[in-house]
């Protein structure tokens, strides 16, 4: 049974921590710290030889830094975060104990030997076979056996979580339903469970294959099962950062949903129609059906597009009628801007949120359309949007979540404030140029993970247009600002946590941290339209979506006929 | 109460709606469908579908098909590599081979005639890329893909490989000729 010296409420925000929870927190969110600058560091030296007039790596290494690029963010920065935004949502939200800390600690031990075992994997230069692994390429099995461990410890972390949740409700520490973020987080750690097994299902035969105890694995069985894994691990990202949009819009603005119904049921829907939208990767390889594919994009890709474009519009929809009741109620947009755009917790939150709509979701709805993906598969289209997806959507809003959770979880205050504000402009703008430009080179045939887009060496070399050069330096000169905008947040919650003034843990900072609850929406808005301002960016995000779906048909309709 | 917390009424589920939300919701579930639609019916009025007619083979039953090809349609070697040009038949099957780290034969078509082009890999998986068309698709050892093509336009192509594929990844770039 948990004791009262196990808990410390915080002065600032009256959140109850439980305090080995609090540790798990700590601990998990400064290990992805550490991965997203490994990952950060190798991202850089990726571009820069992705950018023509460097060329910075030779080849050899730029693929093994890929492959290395790929995994320590993708899947260790995000995952480990995510880890603690969990034991966050269900311990610190529910106000309640943590669910057997020493589980909680063996999974986090197991994530660290995975990841640490896959890096040296691939770091001795005998796995440089992209996170991917496609078989019948092979990579150590310390390879697989590294992203084994780390799976097995992440399972840990989600039953943790749901005991947590269990414990709660015994014991009633909350009245009713759970909180929407603490809902979001439970679809997030669902979709992760079912993640891992099909992990599980495709990694454990590759690694006795790699052993040699199976002798064969088909690479399309491969292919189709592994991008059950790779596909719905981005939907527990999605599930997980559009959880932590609304976090931030309950602190900073004391934001509640427009209505509990409708955002639930978006979040529920992430879980029901996701799975067999991996198909989109699928759309051209050989030995799959048209319907199958079909069928599974659109039941499942377009009703868990439709999830998140519902929470795309109820989440600043709840900002905006939260920002007027406070009264900011005039013409469309006052809500916005008498927003704190200063505060880097809402500005990195609100980018997040434009960048991953605008233009990850548009990209990757248009190139998940079974004809569409014949003129964008494997170009580098394809980083470029999820660049504005993962590499954005999720990390701006872990980061915009980071710069309110350092001095409530290690009651510092945050150094280095003034680079802090501008920080998620920087990143954003950056990462934006990144995946903007790598999507114009794309269409422009450029390929993904491809060391040199002159071919040299080759006998028949292909000459790309000059604009295919120009728009990959222009991706070149974007990544180092993205860069510096990731060195920043790096700097300033390291200094922080180490080095920041302490806070103590009694008094109260002058600055409040969260905001106070918005009760009701009554009264708000033109006319009968309560907010009007987010229906106006909605259908701007429409036409833009309807006019980029049809130019790209227009596109496809150019070129050699197939059937 | 604000999105942190449980919600403030008990039974949620029977407040109302926002207005602005269900006009969304009824936005979002028309252009769904829209979307849904427009796939099947490309594959009714568009020109360029994947027939997905795919045979699971052996590489060296693979090779040896191209090597028949090869043998009856070469009307010229090119590069030091000795490279042969094959100029198949208009309708006939056509056979392109992936392997490390190039793409085997040179292929001379007719402009809007069409072929029957099978690809396969003999070892890794790779990507097919031609450019500067811009079709893609992926390449597996095992699987023959069979795409009929229908050239458009005249010219010089090249296939491109855009599946990781080792070290001389970037050195595989095959070539394909449409003539008038
Ligand atoms: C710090 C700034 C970053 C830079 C400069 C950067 C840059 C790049 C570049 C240039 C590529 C190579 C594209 C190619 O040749 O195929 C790449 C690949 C990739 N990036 Fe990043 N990136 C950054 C951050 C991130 C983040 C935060 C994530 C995910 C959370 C991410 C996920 C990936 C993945 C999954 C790949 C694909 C690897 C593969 O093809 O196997 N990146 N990145
Ligand atoms: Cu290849
Ligand atoms: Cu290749």
């Amino acid at each position: 049974m948990a004791t009262n010296n196990e808990f410390r409420t915080c002065p600032d925000t009256g959140l109850l921590f439980h305090k080995p929870a609090e540790t798990l927190m700590r601990l998990n969110a400064v290990v992805a710290v550490v991965f997203l600058m490994f990952g950060g560091i190798f991202g850089l030296l990726v571009g820069l030889t992705r950018w023509p007039a460097v060329h910075l790596l030779p080849a050899d290494t730029f693929y093994l830094v890929l492959t290395s690029h790929g995994i320590n963010v993708l899947i260790f920065w995000v995952i480990f975060f995510e880890v603690a935004v969990l034991y966050f949502c269900s311990s610190t939200l529910l106000r309640v104990r943590l669910a057997t800390p020493r589980m909680a600690w063996l999974g986090f031990a197991l994530m660290l030997i995975g990841a640490v075992t896959n890096n040296i994997a691939v770091l001795s230069g005998r796995s440089s076979v992209m996170m991917t692994s496609y078989v019948p390429m092979s990579a150590e099995p310390a390879f697989y056996l590294g992203l084994i461990l780390f799976a097995v410890g992440a399972l840990i972390a989600c039953f943790v979580f749901l005991g947590t949740l269990v414990i709660a409700r015994a014991e009633k520490t909350y009245e009713g339903s759970l909180p929407l973020v603490t809902f979001g987080a439970l679809t997030a750690a669902i979709i992760a469970i079912f993640t891992i097994a099909s992990g599980a299902i495709i990694l454990i035969p590759t690694f006795l294959w790699s052993v040699g105890y199976i002798s064969n694995i088909d690479p399309l069985m491969y292919r189709v099962i592994w991008w059950a894994l790779g596909h719905s691990s981005q939907q527990i990202n999605v599930a997980a950062h559009v959880a932590v949009w609304y976090a931030i819009a309950g602190v900073v603005f004391g934001a509640k949903p427009l209505s509990e119904k409708v955002s639930r049921t978006a979040f529920l829907m992430y879980i029901l129609f996701l799975q067999l939208a991996s198909a989109h990767h699928i759309l051209v390889d050989p030995g799959v059906s048209s319907e199958w594919k079909i069928f599974n994009t659109s039941y499942a890709m377009y009703l868990a597009v439709m999830a998140s474009m519902i929470h795309g519009l109820t989440v600043p929809g709840s900002i905006e009628a939260a920002q007027r009741k406070r009264g900011f109620n005039k013409g469309l947009f006052e809500w916005l801007r008498k927003a704190p755009w200063g505060n880097p917790t809402f500005s990195g939150m609100f980018l997040s949120l434009i960048i991953f709509g605008f233009i990850g979701g548009i990209s990757g709805v248009v190139m998940g359309v079974e004809q569409i993906n014949l003129i964008i598969h494997n170009t580098i289209y394809v980083p470029g949007h999820f660049h504005a997806t993962v590499a954005t959507g999720t990390t701006l809003a872990f980061m915009a979540l980071t710069y309110w959770l350092v001095p409530i979880l290690f009651r510092r205050k945050l150094m280095l404030a003034g680079l802090a504000k501008i920080q998620p402009y920087i990143f954003g703008l950056g990462m934006s140029g990144v995946a903007l430009f790598m999507m114009g080179a794309g269409t422009l045939g450029v390929p993904r993970r491809h060391w040199d887009m002159a071919f040299s060496g080759a006998t028949m070399p292909y000459d790309f247009p000059a604009a295919a050069y120009t728009l990959m330096g222009l991706a070149g000169a974007s990544v180092v600002l993205a860069v510096i905008g990731g060195a920043i947040f790096i700097l300033v919650v390291v200094l922080s946590v180490f080095f920041g003034k302490r806070l103590g843990d009694t008094e109260k900072s002058a600055v409040p941290m969260i905001a106070q609850p918005v009760t009701s929406y009554e009264g708000i808005g033109i006319g009968s339209i309560a907010i009007p301002g987010t229906l106006v960016l909605a259908m701007v995000f429409l036409a833009s979506f309807v006019l980029y779906y049809f130019v790209n048909w227009k596109y496809l309709a150019q070129t050699w006929g197939l059937s | 109460m604000s999105s942190l917390s449980p919600p403030a009424h008990k039974i949620w589920w029977k407040e109302p709606i926002e207005r602005v939300e269900i006009m969304w919701i009824g936005i979002c579930i028309v252009w769904g469908l829209l979307m849904t639609f427009m796939m099947p019916y490309w594959h009714v009025v568009g020109k360029q579908n994947l027939s997905n007619e795919a045979y699971r083979i052996t590489p060296a039953y693979f090779q040896k098909k191209a090597q028949e090809v090869v043998d009856k349609h070469t009307v010229r070697v090119e590069t030091d590599q000795k490279i042969p040009v094959v100029a198949p038949p208009v309708g006939s099957d056509v056979y392109l081979v992936a392997r490390l780290w190039e793409w085997w034969p040179i292929l001379e078509l007719k402009k809007d005639q069409s072929y029957r082009l099978h690809i396969s890999s003999m070892d890794w998986q790779h990507g097919f890329s031609l450019q500067p068309a811009n079709i893609n698709a992926q390449i597996m050892p095992g699987y023959d893909m069979v795409i009929t093509v229908t050239p458009n336009k005249a010219g010089t192509y090249s296939v491109v490989c855009n599946e990781f594929c080792g070290i001389g990844h970037h050195k595989m770039v095959g070539k394909i000729y449409v003539k008038e």
